[in-house]
């Protein structure tokens, strides 16, 4: 199978002009990865580490200084492919608020395939379809403003999908939620994955959300530093710290308990795994 | 009592079909020197709750008295009242405008009018009560810092102002985790050491259950819990059912509770749920 996002030797600066200190404007330096269809990425790292200048790369809202990036076989440096690239690479932000366009939930879903130039019979089906998947169906001619900012940002990714994209890119797209909304983004996010083979790629600073992604990699000065499985990754809790990242509660509750005699794995991710563990030990 | 609200309701676009009744009958003592985390749903009121605080929205029904005085009444002086409690918005950092950090921080005591020789002590003063080196950084521009640095000057602002009350409203929010534990850090710090009140409006249920010493929980425009942490967190299935939720270790004394082990209902830090279970496994204990 080949790579859905390929990137080989990235380096990113902000600054086109000669800077007096380039270390500062060298988002991504020398970035190779390669994603494979239907997997679920996340990346994380402190601020600053070049997450999203990594994830603009994807949808070729950036493209690379030097090296290259392929997104379903194109590259982004060709700029007649800029659309096709994003009609393949979905992105969903931070602020609900300032991505939603229209007055009714179901025209804010239409307005990208419109702009695609789909047919309108068409645009009705993808927008029913697309709300049925974030389940929002019934909210269908309800204004976004009143809604929820989880709801608000199911929206955001039904417009998305209403593009028919093979990759669903989520840029720190729950920082600003309560936690019924980053639930309901997330459990969203791996429904798509799981039942309908989407590539996501999930950008954020909850650890408790980046445990739920079959895949980590962790980003440092705009290098990869760590990329393995969710366990692998936060297995190493000492590591992480090191990086000013952190791990979920249960895991850092294991580090503690391991510490003090108890025998347990050092991988225990969620509260479920901590009980059965538990339930095991005695 | 720095901030007294008795029967506070507050109603937009009154009047109309899109009326929203975000306040609904609100009445809190809150205290010197408490540290008070508000914690609510989405649309709750908590952000127009802490726009009373400091009279930016003036209260139409009900009161609001900050230190005494009557925030409803036309004749008070809003700016005392904002000096004695400053409010710091979400992404605060995006209202950095100056061309140093100095005179960003500089900014709101020199608007109150305090003399050029004093403006150098609070500068330095209020970069160090968030952890920054003063000599350091005041002479850069706060946009060559990073995002951690950034909303920590933008703190820094208010807090030159010396107010006796700081409300901030979801200051960790986008920040990395190493970032937001220093910053939470400091404010408990600065809690500690100068006596001022805190009150923290957060969707991190971690991060409240670990610096706050008394909750207010917001749903539908009602206050419908105010307490301890430790008595708050105890109703799970009710945080949980306006669409909130409880820190990560309390979900695992429950889950425990449910196989039938004898634990607590609630743990508020990684610390005390490793003493629980240690404590556990010591006497062997499953009933």
């Amino acid at each position: 199978m080949s790579a859905i996002i390929r990137m080989e030797g990235v380096y990113f600066s902000y600054s086109s002009e000669a800077d007096s200190n380039p270390q500062q404007t060298q988002a991504l330096q020398g970035v190779s990865l390669s994603i494979e269809p239907g997997e679920f990425v996340a990346i994380v790292g402190r601020n600053g580490s070049g997450k999203s200048t990594l994830a603009k790369q994807i949808n070729a809202i950036l493209t690379p200084t030097s090296g290259e990036v392929w997104v379903d076989g194109i590259s982004t440096k060709d700029e007649d492919s800029v659309f096709a690239i994003r009609q393949v690479a979905g992105m969903v932000f931070q602020n609900p608020d300032n991505q939603i366009v229209a007055t009714i939930v179901e025209e804010d879903v239409a307005f990208g395939p419109e702009n695609l130039g789909v047919q309108p019979s068409e645009i009705r089906q993808r927008v029913d379809e697309a709300l049925q998947l974030v389940r929002m169906s019934e909210y269908a001619l309800h204004p976004p403003h009143l809604l929820s900012g989880g709801q608000k940002q199911r929206v955001a990714i039904a417009g998305v999908l209403a593009m028919h994209p093979k990759i669903l890119i989520l840029d720190e797209s729950t920082a600003m939620l309560d936690p019924i909304g980053r639930k309901e983004v997330m459990e969203t996010a791996l429904r798509l994955n799981r039942e309908r083979g989407m590539t996501v790629v999930l950008i954020t600073h909850h650890m408790d959300e980046a445990v739920l992604a079959e895949r980590v990699i962790v980003l440092d000065r705009g290098r990869v530093v760590l990329d393995g499985s969710n366990r692998e990754v936060f297995k190493q809790v000492g590591r992480l710290r090191e990086l000013g990242l952190d791990v979920p509660q249960v895991t850092s509750l294991a580090e503690l308990l391991c510490e003090q005699g108890l025998s347990l794995p050092s991988d225990i991710l969620t509260v479920a795994e901590m009980v059965e563990q538990l339930c095991q030990s005695k | 009592m720095p901030i007294k609200i008795k029967n506070l309701s507050s109603i937009y676009s009154a009047g109309t079909s899109f009326e929203v009744r975000a306040l609904d009958g609100i009445s809190l003592d809150i205290g010197e020197g408490e540290f008070i985390g508000i914690i609510g749903p989405t649309g709750s009121g908590k952000s127009t709750l802490v726009q009373h605080f400091n009279g930016l929205i003036r209260p139409t029904q009900g009161e609001v008295l900050v230190d005494g005085r009557d925030l409803a009444d036309k004749t008070t002086d809003l700016r005392a009242v904002r000096q004695r409690v400053g409010l710091i918005f979400q992404y605060p950092e995006h209202q950095l405008f100056e061309e140093t950090v100095f005179a960003d921080v500089a900014f709101g005591p020199k608007n109150q009018g305090v003399s050029v020789a004093e403006l150098r002590e609070r500068v330095h003063e209020a970069l160090a009560l968030v952890g920054l080196d003063p000599d350091a950084i005041v002479d850069r521009s706060p946009f060559e810092l990073s995002g951690g640095q950034m909303r920590r000057v933008a703190i820094a602002g208010v807090l030159a102002m010396r107010p006796t009350v700081l409300v901030l409203d979801e200051p960790t929010a986008g920040l990395d985790p190493k970032g937001r534990d220093e910053l939470l850090a400091q404010l408990k710090e600065l809690h500690s050491k100068s006596g001022m009140t805190v009150i923290l409006v957060s969707h991190s249920m971690e991060d409240i259950a670990r610096v706050a010493t008394r909750l207010i929980v917001l749903a539908g425009g009602q206050v419908i819990a105010d307490g301890t942490p430790r008595a708050v967190f105890a109703q799970a299935k009710m945080l949980t059912e306006v669409g909130l939720g409880v820190p990560q270790v309390t979900e695992l004394m429950l889950a425990l509770r449910e196989r039938g082990y004898n634990v607590p209902d609630v743990a508020l830090t990684v610390e005390e749920a490793c003493a629980i279970i240690l404590g556990l496994s010591l006497r062997g204990e499953q009933q």
